[in-house]
């Protein structure tokens, strides 16, 4: 493997290790012990006690941390503290709606950015590409969560078209998933794309006005041709880190857009964790939301260079 | 010009129009902002209604002239309400770019002007922290330390950081190479001269950029965390709590949903718009269209 991979891979290990150390820690050091927060205030000091020792959070902190790191790399998650429910299984099954979520987001987005931001780039001088580059301000000021009431107020309250909550299981009815994600899905793309479609139309508009095409353009190639077979690859680098950002975003957006439509998804499980108190669960589901950023940026690095012969993936 | 011969007030105004005709996107957000800005002052002042007085016997009514945009599920004004708002959002946004410029923006001289051991270590721990985006990190901070103003401003304070970091590092590391720096040095500037007289003045205007795009991102951030629960607790008027509060009512009363989405979405606009703006008149080879 190029040195360059081997440097990368090593820098994101170490920032996953960083990041699991400060959530840890955050998590951790708290006032009063977790088994006082579960077994509430009228508890005996026995009874704390046992359960202290019980989830092990008598062992020094650092026995604790690298428990923790253990299980996450082992997926032996253990139990939640709360509801005594083991917690593998509980996230996986939120992922099964979060997963999914975001990729049909990613979808609607990178659908919408694409062809707005390549005609708005395109019709730069003339009124509809003017009016394009509005409407994506537009998008961009709108979050999504404001988006995904108002959508559910005109798709659900007025037409009647789809549920307005609530989520039916892949296993009873494919079909029904699909359509408790559809507007969830088109809230957080809608926003996302908008976002992307500025980038898409700088980029293009960059490559536009760069002199290999004009080169290719006196070579007799008509606009259109010259932009697919020069332009797109030269346009696709912005638009790579961008997406990787996007990605990060969509994410997070996830949990709120989750939040909005009821979703069982693990932007719910999160915030309910947090609700309750039930701290292990927020620590896995925060590493987890990190890891997923981190390893983008890692994903987006080498997709940058895979594309870019110019900076190249060897030393 | 005759504006000039006005006076003291006539120059501005003619600079005014001047900057309005090369950016009318900061323009259009200025004007914004300062609407935002002046309901938020007014509202320290005077609401029609108490935003927190409750009336059983006008629930839900939808707008007319004594309540100019109705009421809400306790028979609170929901115009009272949304001004109130406007207040803590504000402060609560503003409070958050504080914190991320008091720490960011020395980090980001002190990792350009010191570089190699120091500055390396500075840019890897913002590279850390934003792994961690605003959101997350306030959910994180919260679980920790419960829903409130303070921690929610904290916590978007501390995940905008890198942000500064980065622009302010950028900005300091063209200036430190220039020529008038080489040129002090060689005259025996102390390097917390230059920093002063030199780095600092240049690299304020990126600063004032990043401050509006970055008051977008934390306004959008407040009013996510108010409508999850996360941020001022209720009954405190906020419009990401007004617009959860109303969304058990989207049959009865879809507007009561609209307000809020919408005052959430101008603000945003607002920021975002002046900060591009400001953006293409301070570097115009960044105006991408021309």
């Amino acid at each position: 493997m190029p040195r360059f991979l081997w440097r990368r891979l090593l820098t994101t290990i170490l920032t996953l290790l960083a990041a699991s150390l400060l959530v840890f820690v955050v998590l951790n050091f708290l006032p009063g012990s977790p088994a006082q927060v579960i077994l509430g205030t009228q508890a005996t000091r026995a009874a704390v006690r046992e359960l202290t020792v019980k989830l092990g959070l008598n062992q020094p902190l650092w026995m604790q941390y690298l428990h923790w790191i253990g299980g996450l790399l082992t997926l032996h998650l253990g139990r939640s503290y709360i509801s005594g429910q083991p917690i593998a299984p509980e996230i996986g099954s939120a992922l099964s709606v979060t997963a999914p979520l975001v990729l049909l987001g990613l979808l609607v987005g990178v659908a919408v950015a694409m062809p707005t931001g390549v005609v708005s780039a395109l019709r730069h001088r003339r009124a509809s590409g003017t009016i394009l580059a509005a409407a994506t301000q537009l998008g961009i000021a709108i979050p999504n969560f404001v988006l995904g009431i108002l959508l559910i107020i005109v798709a659900a309250v007025y037409l009647r078209l789809l549920p307005a909550s609530g989520f039916t299981p892949w296993t009873t009815s494919v079909v029904g998933a699909l359509q408790s994600l559809a507007l969830p899905a088109i809230s957080l793309g809608l926003v996302e794309g908008a976002i992307l479609s500025r980038y898409v139309r700088t980029a293009v508009l960059g490559v536009l006005s760069a002199d290999y095409l004009r080169t290719a353009r006196a070579e007799g190639m008509r606009r259109h041709q010259a932009l697919l077979r020069h332009g797109m690859r030269n346009a696709a680098l912005p638009v790579i880190t961008v997406l990787g950002l996007e990605l990060s975003g969509l994410v997070i957006g996830a949990v709120v857009i989750e939040a909005v439509f009821t979703l069982p998804g693990a932007g719910s499980l999160l915030l309910s964790s947090v609700a309750n108190r039930d701290l292990i669960v927020v620590q896995d589901l925060v590493m987890l939301v990190a890891a997923v950023v981190i390893v983008t940026n890692l994903l987006v690095d080498i997709m940058y260079r895979v594309v870019d012969p110019r900076i190249g993936l060897g030393s | 010009m005759s504006a000039a011969a006005k006076g003291a007030v006539g120059p501005s105004w003619a600079r005014l129009r001047r900057l309005g005709r090369r950016s009318p996107s900061a323009t259009f957000g200025g004007v914004v902002v300062g609407l935002i800005v002046l309901v938020a002052l007014l509202a320290l002042a005077w609401t029609p209604y108490g935003p927190l007085v409750v009336s059983t016997s006008k629930e839900l009514l939808p707008p007319s002239p004594s309540h100019l945009l109705g009421t809400d599920e306790y028979g609170r004004d929901v115009l009272s309400r949304l001004m109130s708002s406007a207040d803590l959002t504000l402060i609560s946004s503003a409070g958050a770019v504080l914190i991320a410029g008091l720490v960011g923006i020395p980090a980001g001289l002190l990792a350009a002007s010191r570089g190699g051991r120091l500055g390396e270590l500075i840019m890897r721990a913002a590279d850390l922290v934003y792994s961690f985006p605003a959101l997350l990190a306030a959910i994180t901070l919260v679980a920790a330390f419960g829903a409130s103003t303070a921690t929610a401003t904290i916590a978007i304070g501390i995940a905008s950081i890198p942000a500064f970091a980065r622009v302010t590092r950028g900005a300091a590391l063209t200036v430190l190479e220039s020529e008038y720096v080489l040129a002090a040095r060689a005259y025996g500037r102390s390097p917390l001269a230059i920093l002063r007289r030199h780095v600092l003045p240049n690299v304020l205007p990126f600063v004032i950029v990043q401050s509006s795009l970055l008051l977008s991102i934390t306004v959008l951030a407040v009013a996510a965390l108010s409508y999850l629960g996360l941020g001022t607790p209720p009954p405190t008027a906020t419009w990401g709590g007004m617009l959860q509060s109303a969304q058990s009512y989207l049959y009865q009363d879809p507007l009561l949903a609209v307000w809020p989405g919408v005052a959430i979405a101008v603000s945003v606009l607002g920021f975002n718009a002046l900060g591009d703006g400001l953006r293409d008149l301070l570097d115009p080879t960044l105006r991408s269209g021309e």
